[in-house]
């Protein structure tokens, strides 16, 4: 290989004005590929805020999305930057996807390593944390109140703040692109390669301070939905007649708060290491490294459930909604999520088998991985029995379901596989375990965040999604996954290991070449997609649906109008029934048509908006050593806390006059259905 | 006509089972009493002071026995300010927080004795020798 | 799909008491606020688990790394058991008088409840006084943080309860600013049992600390 100048190998100037921010650190004057790119994001970048400007929509944004405590507009929020930075992500990959493709017969292909090792690192890191966690984050903020008939969160203000955080993590990952580097390290930036020995440049520091940052929104977010599920649920939904999806919902955030302190344990933990020279991970001093290994797993495994179980509601619920039927084994669906939920701290270790622990560790997480997967097969068999003499109707929700079952169960297969640890001492780190772990995220998190997509759409918005072209994404995405990591699959047997940028054996190169189309079609298959939400929105007259309910549903969340109002329900419903909303429908029950009352409601606050704007200063103040600017904002940071803290005025009441007037609006548009009204209280 | 009496109907049922609305209210939740708060400090003191003169003045010539004595002592201790000074018990937020804190314990559990059982295995297998050794 | 009438048939206009009573089975017609702050008490309780997963981690670090001195001081050099136990007695010291601010709350009397915050406060500054002195002592013959995984692991895990503190007392402070604004209002009240739950939390894990890290720490 040739010598490729590495930028940050030597350790940064620092100046106490501008910390180590300098020209060297601007990639995008020597690197072509990042000057491209930062001139499309500042291009687009000044065509998005001028035409806000032009369209007088700051205002709007300010007042009616931004500082918004609607748990509602909260969720789509959320969904928006997980769509952002899964593009942003899905880049990454398909830039890596190119090199491996190319860099053969000597050729070094067109990425640097210092350049590649950013890409594959940043991919993981944005992927997980800033897609697949606003998806789910966002999925269970829309849906879950609505589901258990409540009007909000039991925190709105801080859900409001907790999004931001995330957002905040999200523009320090962003920032790492054209301002210095990002790690080089791999998605969990293992020491010592990540200390500050071997890691002096700001990378790491981006890492570790975009998932402080997130972290804590994250974290908050989970307590703030627990308490959400345990306190808000309408009268009579006892717990075991909550819907599958809230169920889910609540045991994520059970994991959620149960792990995510342990990542930013471990992550203080490293920076003491790079900031204060402590000896927690060094080689030196008494340091150990696997212990890094350790604690991170301990949060690393638990997340991987954090990300699924969520997944596995949504397509609990769409299986029984288009199934036309009661989910079957309900109670076993709950035991089994409960039963994952406890077990995803026992297994932490498997991820690294070939660290050196001894048989009876290795046997004891093996055996306890394979356990795992016992509750996941009954939850399959549930999915296929409720299927079963069903009348499936197989809209593009549905699709999405079935193509999760078959390609989920080939990586749920594929995991066992590494679970055995002799098998495990083989495959770790092979481009195997690259297929499985995308073999169960790709077919799993990411379909069934498109089967959420298109199932709670209608209900946001008012309109359905434009069936063609998410057939096309549909058929784009899923051969298109297997594609590209079948031949991953083949090569990690092979022995092939991950995050190589430069390969000598030629005979593999049409592996990485049938990967690389695959990659492709998932390309066009996000296109399409692209193109399935604009037409859509394009076309919303001929796809709206006013009933609130077009997919026939069984539960709270289309008892109610599409979009819901700001209060969801002018009236709290009662629950008699798992399936609530399809309890009352074959009861024959309307809405009652007066009799309303004033609407306790929490009030707009642009708080979250300055706390997490002031920690992401923080944040880049620690991350550039520009020590005057993190110790103003720390201050700045608690002071802006204490003096929100002294607002004790944050809810109003919608007046009875405006909700009659909401909801007369909804009795006409559902009289022009010919639809049950209901009576007069 | 006076939907009242259907509303009070809707009410009875409203509250009738496990409803989420009708736990939580204010001044329900658990205080202590002057009582509890001095048999808490009472306790605690001597629950503090036996452990360290113990090991102060080593009454126990054996030290694992003498560390599992005050390991011992610090779960009493830990339960004794969870009883008298946090107010725990199985009914408050209907039984909730008892189960919030069960959970915590088992995971606090996992990750400690976890981490210990697979480090310690680790440093056997692949350094073999003491901790005081290294340097 | 965009039929939506798949609900029951159309009720007569006159409507039936009897479809009056189902809508009251399914709507709660006579409903009232959830009150303001229902759910703080239980989210804040989940909070402080969160903590303890924190602690937790740090008391796994200092448990595999705690007897990795690197040829550095160990415990019998390094730590004074009567300061220690001097500093175990602020923190029980402050613990009761905390309890007595909450006794004062309950019988509304602002001026008793800010002088036991007050008095909390004086017990909580001395214990973290005592940690600081003791932190540089230990700084000043040497025995750093950057000096042995032990020392990494020590302060921080003992660092890490002393900057809790120090929030609580900051906390403390403005709640106390907070009391004689509004009074003994709900939310002032909620805020005070907030903070009584986080005091006696960090109580709780000192004891984890004294126990593991100090006294076995004399053990070893």
């Amino acid at each position: 290989m040739t010598a490729v100048p590495l930028p940050a190998t030597a350790p940064p100037q620092w100046s106490p004005l501008l910390g180590r921010i300098s020209l060297e650190q601007l990639p995008f004057l020597h690197e072509p590929i990042v000057a491209a790119t930062f001139a499309g994001v500042v291009l687009g970048g000044i065509a998005l805020v001028g035409a806000l400007t032009y369209f007088r929509l700051w205002g709007y944004l300010w007042k009616e999305w931004f500082t918004s405590v609607d748990h509602k507009k909260i969720g789509i929020m959320y969904m928006i930057l997980g769509l952002v930075m899964f593009m942003r992500g899905f880049a990454d990959a398909i830039m890596m996807r190119l090199q491996q493709a190319i860099a053969f017969n000597g050729s070094e292909g067109y990425l640097n390593a210092h350049h590649y090792d950013q890409v594959f690192t940043a991919h993981g890191v944005i992927m997980i944390f800033f897609a697949a966690m606003p998806f789910v984050t966002g999925l269970m903020n829309y849906v879950v109140p609505l589901q258990i008939g409540a009007r909000d969160v039991s925190f709105p203000f801080l859900n409001n703040f907790s999004f931001w955080m995330t957002t905040g993590g999200a523009v320090l990952v962003m920032a790492s692109l054209f301002l210095g580097e990002f790690g080089q390290t791999g998605w969990l930036a293992f020491p010592p390669l990540s200390g500050r020995a071997y890691s002096p440049g700001v990378g790491v520091d981006y890492y570790i301070w975009s998932l402080q940052v997130a972290g804590v929104g994250t974290t908050l977010s989970g307590i703030n939905l627990i308490a959400t599920i345990i306190k808000m649920r309408a009268p009579g939904m006892t717990l075991m007649r909550m819907p599958v999806f809230t169920w889910t919902a609540l045991c994520t955030n059970v994991l959620i708060v149960a792990s995510f302190p342990v990542l930013t344990a471990v992550l203080v933990l490293l920076s003491l290491d790079r900031y204060v020279g402590t000896n927690f991970f060094t080689n030196d001093f008494g340091g150990s490294p696997m212990m890094y290994v350790n604690m991170i797993w301990i949060w690393g495994h638990p997340e991987v459930y954090i990300l699924i179980l969520p997944i596995f509601g949504v397509f609990s619920e769409v299986t029984s909604t288009f199934s036309g039927k009661r989910l079957f084994g309900y109670t076993s669906m709950v035991y089994a999520t409960v039963v994952i939920t406890i077990l995803s701290y026992l297994v932490w270790l498997h991820h690294f088998f070939t660290m050196g622990s001894g048989a009876s560790v290795n046997s004891f997480f093996g055996i306890t991985t394979m356990i795992i997967s016992i509750p996941t097969g009954a939850k399959l068999f549930n999915w296929l029995f409720t299927m079963y003499r069903g009348r499936i109707r197989f809209d593009l929700p549905m699709m999405w379901t079935v193509a999760f079952m078959l390609t989920f169960t080939i990586g749920g297969m594929t995991g066992v596989l590494l679970a055995v640890p002799p098998a495990d001492f083989v495959l770790h780190n092979s481009l195997f375990l690259i297929a499985h772990f995308h073999n169960v995220i790709i077919g799993g998190v990411v379909f069934g965040v498109f089967a959420a997509i298109n199932y709670w759409w209608p209900k946001a918005f008012g309109f359905k999604l434009n069936q063609f072209w998410g057939k096309v994404s549909f058929w784009c995405w899923v051969p298109g996954f297997w594609i590209a990591f079948t031949p991953l699959y083949i090569m990690g047997l092979m022995g092939v290991t991950r995050r190589t940028r430069v390969f000598d054996d030629p005979s593999l190169q049409p592996f990485f070449v049938v990967a690389l189309l695959g990659a492709v079609l998932i390309a066009a298959g996000i296109g399409a997609m692209v193109l399935q939400y604009g037409v859509s929105i394009w076309k919303r007259e001929e796809l709206k649906d006013e009933s609130g309910d077009p997919w026939h549903g069984r539960t709270l969340e289309w008892a109610t109008s599409s979009p819901p109002p700001a209060y969801n329900f002018a009236f709290t419903p009662i629950v008699h029934d798992l399936d609530a909303w399809e309890d009352m429908k074959r009861a024959g029950v309307g809405r009652p048509l007066d009799g309303y009352r004033p609407i306790h409601m929490p009030s707009n606050t642009g708080a979250g908006v300055i706390l997490a704007g002031i920690s992401t200063v923080l944040g880049f103040g620690l991350i550039w050593h520009i020590w005057w600017l993190a110790g103003i904002s720390f201050v700045g940071l608690i002071a802006s806390a204490i003096i929100h803290t002294f607002n004790y005025k944050r809810d109003y009441h919608i007046p009875a006059e405006d909700v009659a007037a909401v909801e007369a609006q909804r009795t006409a548009q559902l009289e022009r259905l010919g639809q049950t009204q209901g009576a007069a209280a | 006509m006076s939907a009242k009496n259907y509303n009070d109907l809707a009410h009875a049922h409203a509250h009738g089972d496990a409803n989420p609305h009708a736990i939580g209210h204010h001044g329900e939740e658990a205080h202590g009493s002057l009582r509890d708060y001095v048999i808490g400090f009472v306790l605690s003191v001597v629950l503090t002071a036996i452990p360290f003169w113990l090991v102060m003045s080593g009454a126990i010539a054996d030290k694992t026995t003498t560390a599992l004595v005050i390991a011992a002592f610090a779960v009493v201790q830990i339960i004794v300010h969870m009883v008298y000074f946090l107010h725990m018990n199985g009914k408050a937020e209907g039984g909730w927080n008892m189960l919030a804190l069960i959970f915590t314990g088992v995971v606090v559990l996992i990750v400690i004795s976890g981490s210990m059982w697979v480090m310690y295995h680790m440093n056997a297998n692949m350094m073999p020798m003491h901790a005081e050794q290294m340097d | 799909m965009s039929d939506a009438t798949h609900s029951s048939a159309p009720l007569p206009d006159s409507i039936a008491s009897a479809s009056l009573a189902k809508l009251g089975k399914f709507w709660d017609l006579n409903e009232h606020d959830h009150p303001e702050g229902h759910s703080t008490m239980l989210g804040f309780w989940i909070y402080l688990m969160s903590d303890c997963l924190i602690f937790a981690m740090l008391f796994a670090a200092f448990g595999v790394l705690g007897g990795n001195y690197a040829a550095g001081p160990g415990p019998r050099e390094l730590f004074e058991l009567p300061l220690v136990a001097l500093n175990t007695s602020m923190l029980l010291f402050s613990s009761i008088t905390y309890g007595f601010a909450m006794l004062a709350m309950q019988r509304g009397s602002v001026s008793q409840t800010q002088m036991w915050l007050l008095v909390t406060a004086v017990f909580g500054a001395a214990f973290l006084s005592i940690e600081l002195y003791e932190f540089a002592n230990l700084i000043h013959e040497g025995a750093t943080p950057q000096r042995s995984a032990f020392l990494s692991a020590f302060f921080t895990l003992v660092g890490t309860h002393g900057l809790h503190v120090t929030f609580g007392l900051v906390w403390l402070f403005t709640l106390v600013v907070q009391v004689s604004r509004k009074g003994l209002i709900q939310a002032n009240k909620r805020r005070l049992m907030c903070l009584s739950l986080f005091w006696h939390f960090l109580d709780v894990v000192w004891i984890g600390v004294f126990t593991f890290v100090y006294l076995m720490g004399m053990l070893r």
